[in-house]
């Protein structure tokens, strides 16, 4: 194991906002990305089932 | 040859291709979170402490894995251009475009990543040497693709403008992957190739392949669902689309 405690891994050496700061902000833009595509998708799939003709909305 | 009868153009007409990439992006997308978690686990906690560079080196596991894959993606992204203006498949310009935003996305990390290393190991978060300053070219021609992506209201016209655009960006990748050797650089070298031996412990080097791996999948994962809303949104009126929103609102 290399860390003695929780407090060690979040220190990192010192180097810990460097580290974190990779780590939080990729994940937060990865996450985001899926976020948002399936936004764009269920919007697209509600926008094209209202075009629908002959379809009553529910 | 006259064995295997698979008929791959079936592949990519979009009424086969739409419900079966719907139906594989869940899998790549398990497969690249628990991955990422392994990955992450190796990284943080099987990996040891670096001889020279202390904890901070830890930003390997995700500087490089999205290094990779922004470079890649443009070379699979040149390669679908290819395929779509040789053969004039829809769907190959579709897949190039659909990838674009994901290859962007990491060019950034990639970026990111290592301005936050460079600071603790080089006492600077840039510096303008052969490798940042073409990595930077790759990211400023990747929103160079995307602003021409989404300027052209003609279609068909756009795809072969996007193609071309993503051919000839295509030669940076080389330059970027040879800096090291090409210039002198501040950048260190790479630390697997596939001539030699890699130069660092085998606990690192596991904890960034399976990382590497992650972004493989995460990149099919979303590509494939992107792709999906390109096709739908472009072709909303056709038969096909119809049919399978009629299945989706059924189901």
């Amino acid at each position: 194991m290399n860390w003695e405690s929780w407090q060690a891994f979040l220190d990192m050496g010192g180097k810990g906002p460097f580290v974190w700061g990779s780590y939080g902000v990729s994940a937060l833009l990865l996450v985001l990305e899926v976020i948002f595509l399936k936004r764009r998708m269920a919007a697209l799939k509600t926008r094209l089932a209202r075009r629908r003709p002959g379809k009553e909305e529910a | 040859m006259s064995g295997s009868k698979i008929n791959w153009f079936k592949y990519a007409s979009p009424q086969t291709f739409y419900p079966l990439a719907g139906r594989m992006q869940p899998w790549f997308a398990w497969a690249a979170a628990i991955l990422a978690v392994v990955g992450m686990y190796v990284g943080f906690f099987v990996a040891p402490t670096d001889a020279q560079q202390g904890e901070v080196y830890r930003v390997i596991f995700l500087h490089v894995p999205a290094a990779w894959m922004s470079m890649f993606v443009f070379l699979v992204m040149a390669f679908w251009s290819a395929i779509g203006l040789g053969f004039g498949t829809r769907l190959s310009f579709q897949m190039a475009q659909a990838l674009a935003p994901t290859g962007a996305l990491f060019c950034f990390i990639a970026l990111w990543t290592g301005s936050l290393w460079g600071k603790p190991t080089w006492g600077t978060y840039w510096v303008w040497d052969a490798r940042l300053t073409s990595q930077l070219l790759l990211m400023f021609l990747y929103l160079a693709y995307l602003a021409l992506a989404n300027a052209i209201e003609d279609k068909s016209r756009g795809d072969r403008a996007c193609a071309i655009f993503a051919l000839v960006g295509a030669v940076n990748v080389p330059v970027i992957y040879f800096s090291v050797q090409w210039w002198s650089t501040l950048h260190q070298g790479a630390s697997i190739s596939m001539t030699k031996a890699p130069t660092m412990a085998a606990t690192m080097l596991m904890g960034m392949l399976l990382m590497a791996f992650a972004a493989w999948f995460y990149t099919i994962a979303v590509a494939l669902a992107r792709v999906r809303l390109i096709m739908l949104e472009r072709e909303s009126g056709s038969a096909w689309a119809v049919q399978q929103l009629a299945r989706g609102a059924s189901a």
